[in-house]
């Protein structure tokens, strides 16, 4: 038989690894930083890149979890915001690490760099996880101050607010940190300096000569050896970067981390390997995948013992084990949520609340069920059942966009705005109020109404343009790297690693405690 | 009479050597042992020990007294002496005899008569045996009329400690002028070794090659000879490499050898075993050199090509027994290589090391007998001989005796303290000595640094890449959290692991990543060859790697920052590179620093004197070596902190010498 290869939809795995190298692409972008001249100017000056401060930084053999990768995607600024952010293990703490990237425009923070910061801070104040800062920053990026001023000032919000809350934070200073950026180091429980590197100002000689005629220099303002021996403002004077690291591991190494939630018990890998993950998701998202497929290449032992599996089967629930920890797994089986999903779905939420095991939503969803049918039996009374009871869970959540996350289907399986600890997405996957196919056709049917109840023509040429051209932005703007370039998520991540940063989530998420909400029993709905 | 309880008046191997017989023959055992070998191993084999207090062997293996003691405490009715520290001391001899305790050994009138070496050699020369002339000295300062009598002799001369063994107290005279020098200082060794300061000249035979014979005596007229060792592979006057039989012994010579061995043992009435040693000239003429009246440290090459137990030999002769028929009858079967590992650094001048041995794994091998003195995890002392081991291995012909033991040696696992492993390995499978053509010259005429190295250059990668892989499962497994997870996973990979070697004097970088649990990739040095690599197993101290489709199992040591990868090739040792060097204090220049821990001899200059560079300026001992430090500039002392008697470390500032240019 002979198989016209030319014009074959792509595989699963063809379009699965079509993604990724997509990913790889726009990852290897972040990386080269502020590009080749940059670089080899930081580089001409003694200073270590910041990938390689944060490999230093970084337990030998353990794993960093980087976020947030391709933040700033389609935005005029350079891709990866000018930051590292992710989790790593120092000393044995696992920890949040928040790097300046100072190749990229002297690694001033533009809205995006704010924004992946601010969001990094979060994830450790939630999660209790301690944050090393390795500061390298000329500040605000000035000609998007509008941008950024305002909503900047969580960034020292937070990091104070880690401290109140016990969470040891720390700053390495290895170069610029003046104006707000000054702010770091002072917010920080533990300060560390570079010797002839740093400098700590909040204004320069200029500014000072400006606002109060005083002549000043930069080492009398803000220089390493001023503020460890005058102001007090540095703790500890590196001799350079590499000591500023040995002793900002050092630090890590000494305030008694204890995490607070539970240890993982035994592991045993999944039964299917990792890379058969490719095959299981669809090419084409229309096409529903099994979600079981999927945790058998996720779970302990690939293990899952499925919760009301007769019941409301579009989508699947139950309980497994990742890394050793316990989890309760609520994913999409056929897209639509139906009010028999939305009950399921409730009393498993609660359940999981009882006995104080994380959730894990797998996202692939269409919304909602709507229709005369489904309205009159109150679907919007059971839906709102799932979105109260994933509001006001208590349980850590960590959210997965598989494929589809449109509509409400996005609220109800924890989306953003609900706070999960974490949310990563697979790259081909989409976000959006709805399709986009389906978005401009229910523009064109409002038009159409609007114009006969005026009584004007409808110009059908004039539409068809129209739902196309919206049609075309919709497409774009559900993009998961559209979604992941504003933080909509915490990143976009090879389908293969979801085990691993899944993983790596859950043990951020236990250095905090894992309680359920109390009060009612378990509703059976 | 029976002997029910062995007291074995020495340390080390040959402590447990005689123990092992003990315990074969059911006669109990007792060891005696100093501070520093409170923990060795044949301490513990023994059925009980004494301590003697202290450290140097003049305080403890040397006390006549204290030995007596112990055996009278334990009620041992004999004594082993084993080699060295008091089993060629005559007195000794004769006070156990007075306290009616058995001396394992020849009777005390033998001792004496060829301890000294000056007299035995009359006394051989009256029996008939050949022998060379000698001059004794026995004063401090030569004199004129010594010197001429020397002179006689023939430059170049040897002068010898009359009570000597092992090469301790002897020097190589090439010229008149140096004799005075070399002449007090084989007396400082030999008193500090052997209690007796007497040293002798005899003329030194160039190209000579060292042979021995065994002989076995008892007490009932059987005096016989076990054929001869060859032991002319040494360095500095030290036996390294020995062998039974001679590659160049034939027949007749074995038979005129073992007949002069013979006569020697009957001229002094000898009982039990001693070894005749005599200098075979490359003319196949062979004169008497001295009789060891004991059991020597290569008796086991003996014992592998006869089948006999030289020790139960000994006993059984001591306790009145007549030599059984297949002593009195022996046979020589194969042939026996025995080479002698000892703590200490070639390249540096063959200077003692000390320390802890991180690892010792022998490998099992056909043939291979291994009698050691320490297990892994022993400290080495400074204070006793650096030999760590004796590795023997037995074949029907000496060609396979000799691979079979230097693929042993390669094979061996030993790591934390520098050996003679590889020279041991190069001198096996060097071609002048697997063609049996060589003299005691050998390894100084040999160009030891182009010998070719164990592990060959393009096999060290491989070896450095299992450090890497090996260092970071240790420090991996050292973090509690994330367990499960891939090692050094990463969502966004910038570089892969990296760490730095020092070897020899390169620095070599090692990059990798693990591309799922088992595959990796590897670059070893920045501007080489990424290969695929496939880990089958990793863990603490090894690692089963296929590398570029080789796969070998590596053993990786890791002590005080130095990595030892060993592989059946040998091993590659590297310094690894800190990820965050300390700032480094720096030796101000002019110093002088001790090479090795050890106790200070002398001091030849006070503060203020002016010094010569290349002048001796402190003298060492450690390991029973004498070691001159040099003044490393020409210039003025400013500082002096040790005296005669301080002990040091390895490293410590002995004293400083500020340059002309310096102080200018």
């Amino acid at each position: 038989m002979v198989v016209e290869t030319g014009h074959a939809p792509p595989t699963n795995r063809e379009a699965a690894l079509a993604a990724i190298a997509r990913l790889e692409e726009e990852q290897a972008r972040a990386r080269e930083g502020g590009g080749h001249k940059y670089v080899e100017r930081h580089r001409a000056r003694g200073r270590l890149l910041v990938r390689e401060r944060v490999e230093l930084l970084l337990d030998p053999g353990t794993a960093f979890l980087e976020l947030s990768t391709t933040a700033g995607w389609g935005s005029r600024f350079p891709v990866g915001a000018s930051v590292v952010t992710g989790i790593g293990v120092v000393s044995g703490v696992e920890c949040m690490v928040v790097a300046n990237d100072p190749t990229v425009r002297g690694g001033a923070s533009n809205p995006f760099t704010w924004t992946k910061i601010i969001r990094a801070l979060e994830i450790a104040r939630k999660n209790r996880l301690p944050v090393v800062n390795l500061v390298e920053s000329g500040g605000a990026d000035l000609p998007s101050q509008a941008e950024l001023f305002v909503p900047g000032g969580a960034l020292f919000r937070d990091l104070t607010r880690l401290s109140s809350e016990g969470v040891p934070t720390v700053a390495l200073v290895f170069g610029n940190s003046t104006a707000g950026g000054a702010y770091v180091p002072g917010m920080c429980d533990h300060a560390v300096m570079v010797r002839e590197r740093a400098k700590v100002f909040l204004g320069g000689p200029p500014l000072v000569k400006m606002a109060t005629g005083e002549e000043s220099t930069d080492e009398e303002l803000g220089g390493a050896e001023m503020h460890s021996r005058t102001s007090g403002l540095s703790d500890y004077l590196a001799q350079s970067e590499h000591d500023a690291i040995r002793i900002g591991r050092r630090i890590m190494a000494t305030i008694n981390w204890r995490k607070a939630g539970p240890a993982p018990s035994q592991v045993v890998e999944p039964v299917k390997p990792a890379d058969g993950l490719l095959d299981v998701i669809s090419a084409d998202l229309r096409v529903p995948f099994d979600p079981r497929d999927v945790l058998a290449h996720v779970l302990d032992g690939s293990q899952f013992d499925e919760y009301k599996p007769l019941y409301g089967t579009s989508l699947v629930t139950g309980w497994g084990r990742l890394h050793g920890l316990p989890v309760g797994i609520l994913a999409n089986a056929n897209g639509v949520i139906f009010p028999e999903e939305a009950q399921k779905a409730t009393e498993f939420i609660l359940l999981a609340n009882q006995i104080d095991v994380p959730l894990i939503f797998m996202q692939n969803t269409t919304g909602y069920i709507v229709g005369k049918v489904y309205e009159q039996a109150g679907m919007i009374k059971d839906g709102a059942k799932m979105i109260n009871a994933v509001s006001n869970s208590c349980v850590p959540h960590i959210t997965l966009l598989m494929g589809s996350s449109y509509g409400a289907g996005n609220y109800g399986m924890s989306g953003r705005a609900f706070e999960p600890r974490f949310v990563f997405a697979w790259p081909g996957s989409r976000t959006a109020v709805m399709g986009a196919t389906q978005l401009a056709g229910v523009l064109s049917i409002v038009a159409r109404s609007a114009a006969e109840s005026s009584g004007r023509e409808f110009d059908e040429a004039a539409d068809a343009a129209r739902r196309e051209q919206i049609e075309h932005q919709i497409r774009d703007e559900s993009d998961a790297f559209f979604m992941s370039g504003r933080l909509y998520d915490d990143g976009i991540i090879d389908p293969r690693d979801t085990r691993t940063v899944l993983g790596i989530a859950l043990s951020a998420i236990c250095s905090g405690p894992v309680q359920g909400r109390r009060g009612f029993g378990v509703f059976r709905m | 009479m029976v002997i029910s309880k062995i007291l074995v008046a020495n340390r080390g191997e040959i402590a447990s050597r005689v123990i092992r017989t003990c315990r074969e023959m059911g006669i109990g055992s007792v060891a005696i042992h100093s501070d520093d070998d409170a923990l060795a191993p044949y301490v513990a084999e023994a059925d009980e020990a004494v301590r003697l207090p202290g450290s140097r062997s003049v305080d403890t293996y040397l006390r006549a007294d204290l030995v007596l003691d112990a055996a009278r405490r334990t009620g041992a009715d004999a004594i082993h002496p084993g080699y060295g520290f008091l089993s060629e001391n005559a007195s000794f001899a004769e006070s156990c005899a007075d306290a009616g305790i058995v001396f394992i050994g020849p009777p005390s009138s033998a001792i004496s008569s060829m301890g000294d070496k000056l007299q035995s050699k009359l006394l051989m020369e009256k029996a008939g045996v050949p022998v060379l002339h000698s001059v004794r000295l026995d004063e401090e300062l030569v004199d004129e009329s010594t010197a001429r009598e020397v002179a006689s002799l023939g430059y170049p001369v040897l002068v010898k400690a009359s009570a000597g063994g092992g090469g301790r107290g002897m020097r190589i005279v090439q010229e008149p002028e140096h004799l005075q020098e070399a002449v007090v200082s084989a007396r400082r060794e030999a008193a500090s070794a052997f209690s007796d300061d007497t040293v002798f000249v005899e003329k030194y035979v160039v190209d000579p090659r060292h042979i021995e014979v065994q002989v076995m005596a008892d007490e009932h007229g059987n005096a016989v000879a076990l054929f001869e060792r060859e032991c002319s592979i040494q360095r500095r006057h030290q036996k390294v490499v020995e062998e039974a039989p001679s590659p160049v012994v034939d027949e007749e010579l074995r038979r005129r050898l073992c007949d002069a061995a013979v006569d020697a043992a009957r001229a002094v009435d000898y009982r039990g075993a001693g070894t005749v040693e005599f200098v075979l000239a490359p003319d196949g003429t062979f004169a008497f050199l001295e009789m060891n009246t004991r059991l020597q440290v290569e008796h086991p090459v003996t014992e592998l090509v006869t089948g006999l137990d030289l020790v139960r030999l000994q006993i059984e002769v001591a306790s009145g027994a007549v030599l059984p028929e297949e002593a009195l009858h022996p046979r020589l079967q194969g042939h026996a290589v025995e080479v002698r590992l000892y703590a200490e650094d070639v390249a540096a001048g063959y200077l003692p090391t000390a320390g802890t041995i991180a690892r010792l794994d022998w490998p099992s091998a056909p043939g291979l007998r291994v009698d050691a003195g320490v297990v892994g995890g022993s400290v080495v002392p400074t204070h006793y001989d650096p030999m760590l081991a004796k590795v023997i291995t037995w074949a029907p012909t000496r060609a396979e005796a000799l691979s079979r033991l230097s693929t042993a040696l390669r094979r061996t696992r030993v790591a934390g303290l520098t050996t003679n492993r590889d020279l041991l390995v190069q001198v096996l499978e060097h071609e002048a000595v697997r063609r049996g053509d060589f003299s005691t010259s050998f390894l100084e005429d040999c160009d030891v640094p182009s010998l070719p190295p164990l592990v060959q250059p393009h096999d060290v990668p491989a070896h450095l890449a299992a450090a890497a892989l090996v260092l970071e499962w240790r420090e991996r497994s050292a973090v509690d959290v994330q367990r499960s997870i891939p090692t050094g996973w990463r969502n966004n990979r910038s570089s892969g692991a990296l760490r730095s070697f020092e070897v020899d004097v390169a620095t070599v970088q090692v990059e990798h990543i693990w591309s799922s649990s088992t595959a990796v990739t590897v670059r070893v040095g920045e501007a080489a060859e990424v290969v695929t690599g496939h880990v089958r197993e990793v863990g603490p101290d090894g690692v089963d790697l296929e590398l570029d489709g080789i796969r070998r199992q590596y053993g990786v040591d890791v002590d005080s920052g130095i990595v030892t990868v060993s592989s059946t090739r040998g091993a590659v040792t590297a310094a690894v590179v800190d990820r965050f060097p300390d700032e480094r204090r720096e030796v101000p220049p002019g110093s002088l620093t001790a090479a090795m821990p050890g106790s200070i001899l002398a001091v030849h200059a006070a503060v203020g004197d002016e010094v010569e560079a290349g002048s001796p300026f402190i003298v060492m001992e450690a390991m029973k070596m004498e070691h001159t430090v040099l003044a490393p500039e020409t210039g003025r002392v400013v500082e002096v902190l040790v005296e005669p008697g301080t002990q040091v470390e390895s490293g410590a500032l002995l004293a400083r010498v500020e340059t002309a240019a310096s102080t200018s």
